[in-house]
């Protein structure tokens, strides 16, 4: 039954994402840890990592495009679900450092101690665990999300208003957690983590178990959006996105299916977000900036809106042109991504997936039309 | 006579759009099982009397019972939907990106909640309710074309299978001919006559043949209220419903 419901929506794009997923698996921790570090096949520690940064990327976009793609939730705030789980995977490994800190105190973090504050806040207590931050990792993203939601969807603000809302809250977000007496180590964020899970962080092989972690998070985020999406609950989504009023009178609670959408895409969120933090070993206020929010949602536009899969491949690829642009031509990055977001919207608006679509409707169209007058030289 | 009895009791219902009356104190009442045909110019209020039944629109003042004890008027939409009161939107309103097939299952009587949504798969009988209001609606060929690409008649066809597929005790189906040829304008007469056995009926329409072949009772709107009341013929020589819609 439950395996059923998880094949349902596994199509051949499905089955292409899975396989890559499965070979990089595969592949990149052979490449890391069985090649010589001179060997023109090995990756280095960097690079998995760097990696590992676009499939976090990728399972954010992939959590937009549920809400976007399928429920019309132009989400211009996805970012704050992403650091909110980074923050939470950030908190575990902050007590995960204990007495090797700057300040040698075994119970406090380093920040604290140099606020002067003499215990740990009350919302600290539980991040020792390795189990408590892995569920609050959902949970409070999740939470947050649920609150938003119901009053957002209750009071049906929708379109450019609930988009803007979506962005005042990551803005709210950002503010508070700048503050130093919030607790999250203000504009420094939570950095200079040592070890998850007992295992040195920089070390190679951590690094390769994160970006394994990753891709099976990932691999799991896709499965799962699929087969809502295939469900009849997925149906109702898409009937809402076009004409959320006809939906009511049909007898669906249309805010129930928003909310439900809207919270597990956050759930999905804070998990890339945490699995971000100790791959890229920080965590600061600026990844609820408005701007991170905004990426995300070009990366969905440029793989193809309500594809799925498009919005992983979006993910990887504007962030690998990132990557390069911000070294080879680092003033240029943003002029490069607005005009990249400019061209997919007037000249794909179902992105990359939408336009691999369209040709490959094309092309057999083709060949019909040329078979036609075929048959009447025929007759 | 009492409201009891009654499927549908309206009582000075109105309804005002920035100081516009749409509504002027309406009263109507249906009884079970019953078809009425409502008639009257561009602007009477007919589509706005379903929309306060059907919970899109608040009246400002008035009753609205359904079978005799639930206050619809402080209901929202799928509560009111739920009650088992379905509707046929003026414009036909299908979900054009989901296939013949799927309008159809979405429509269908079950649960409604989003756990039971996710977890739900047709079941035979489902399946068997689907081919036949297919059969029914004359969409089989259809079935997996998406509804976006279907004709305004067979769109026309498809809401009101949708109807048919929620099994609702009262529709509501505002002008459900428009566009149609003769043709079709007959076969739907037909459809919506064979559902009225099981079912109660509203129908709005400004096609008096269509109206004609009805043969049920008639009730005139005009301005917000109700003008007249009876047969088609009684109402049509009616010299009030005359001079505001039959003689224009
Ligand atoms: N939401 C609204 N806001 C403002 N005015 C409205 C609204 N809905 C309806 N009206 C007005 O109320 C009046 C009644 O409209 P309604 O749509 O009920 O008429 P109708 O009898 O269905 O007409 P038709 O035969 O053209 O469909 C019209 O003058 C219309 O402009
Ligand atoms: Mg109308």
């Amino acid at each position: 039954m439950l395996t059923r419901f998880f094949l349902m929506g596994l199509d051949k794009k499905a089955g292409v994402l899975l396989t890559v997923l499965a070979v990089l698996a595969v592949a990149v921790p052979v490449m890391a840890l069985g090649t010589a570090p001179d060997s023109p096949w090995h990756l280095s520690t960097h690079t998995v990592a760097l990696l590992g940064k676009y499939l976090c990327f990728a399972l954010l976009a992939l959590s937009l495009d549920l809400v976007w793609g399928f429920v019309g939730i132009l989400s211009l705030g996805h970012a704050a679900f992403f650091t909110l789980g980074g923050y939470a995977m950030g908190m575990y490994l902050m007590r995960q450092i204990g007495s090797r800190g700057v300040y040698g105190n075994a119970d406090l973090p380093d920040f604290m101690v140099f606020l002067n504050w003499t215990e740990l806040p009350w919302y600290w207590h539980g991040f020792d665990q390795f189990w408590f931050a892995a569920i609050m990792v959902m949970v409070v993203p999740g939470l947050l999300a649920f609150a938003f939601g119901w009053f957002a969807f209750r009071s049906r603000v929708t379109g450019v208003y609930l988009s803007i809302i979506t962005q005042a809250l990551t803005f709210a977000l950002m503010l508070a957690f700048f503050r130093n007496d919030m607790g999250f180590g203000g504009n420094n964020g939570l950095t200079d983590f040592k070890e998850i899970l007992g295992f040195d962080i920089q070390a190679a092989s951590t690094r390769v178990g994160l970006f394994v972690a990753t891709v099976v998070a990932l691999a799991i985020g896709y499965i799962l959006a699929s087969a809502v999406v295939a469900s009849k609950l997925g149906k109702v989504l898409i009937a809402v996105r076009d004409a959320e009023s006809r939906v009511r009178f049909l007898g669906y609670e249309t805010d129930r299916y928003k909310l439900f959408a809207w919270t597990l895409s956050a759930c999905m969120a804070g998990v890339a977000g945490a699995l971000y933090v100790p791959q890229v070993g920080i965590i600061n206020p600026s990844e609820f900036s408005p701007a991170s929010s905004i990426e995300a949602v070009i990366w969905v536009a440029v793989g193809g809106r309500g594809t799925l899969a498009g919005p992983v491949l979006g993910a990887v690829l504007v962030n690998f042109g990132k990557s390069y642009f911000t070294a080879a031509l680092p003033e240029l990055w943003l002029f490069a991504l607005g005009g990249l977001f400019v061209l997919v919207t007037l000249f794909l608006p179902k992105g990359i997936l939408g336009l691999a679509a369209q040709l490959r409707e094309r092309l057999p169209a083709r060949a019909t039309v040329t078979a036609k007058p075929a048959d009447q030289k025929g007759v | 006579m009492s409201a009891q009895d009654t499927l549908l009791y309206l009582d000075g219902v109105s309804v005002s759009f920035d100081g516009f009356r749409a509504l002027n104190s309406l009263s109507l009442v249906i009884e079970p099982g019953e078809m009425r045909a409502i008639i009257g110019p561009n602007g009477a209020g007919k589509t706005t009397m379903m929309d306060v039944i059907t919970g899109k629109t608040r009246p400002d003042t008035g009753t609205i019972l359904f079978e005799g004890r639930t206050d619809l008027t402080s209901l929202r939409e799928p509560a009111i939907a739920n009650l088992g009161i379905g509707r046929k939107f003026q414009r036909p309103t299908v979900f054009e990106m989901h296939t013949v097939w799927d309008n159809l299952e979405l429509s269908l009587k079950a649960p409604r909640r989003p756990l039971k949504t996710l977890t739900y798969s047709a079941t035979k009988e489902d399946r068997a309710r689907i081919e036949e209001i297919l059969d029914i609606t004359r969409l089989s060929p259809r079935r997996d074309r998406p509804a976006g690409s279907l004709s305004h008649g067979e769109k026309q066809w498809l809401e009101i299978g949708m109807l048919l597929a929620q099994d609702p005790k009262l529709l509501l189906v505002d002008e459900p001919v428009a566009g149609m040829t003769d043709a079709e304008t007959e076969q739907t007469a037909h459809l919506l006559k064979d559902i009225a056995g099981k079912h109660s009926v509203i129908v709005v329409e400004h096609d008096m043949v269509f109206v004609r072949e009805l043969g049920v009772k008639v009730t005139v709107l005009h301005e917000g209220s109700v003008l007249a009341e009876g047969s088609l013929d009684s109402v049509s020589a009616n010299k009030q419903v005359i001079d505001v819609y039959l003689g224009r």
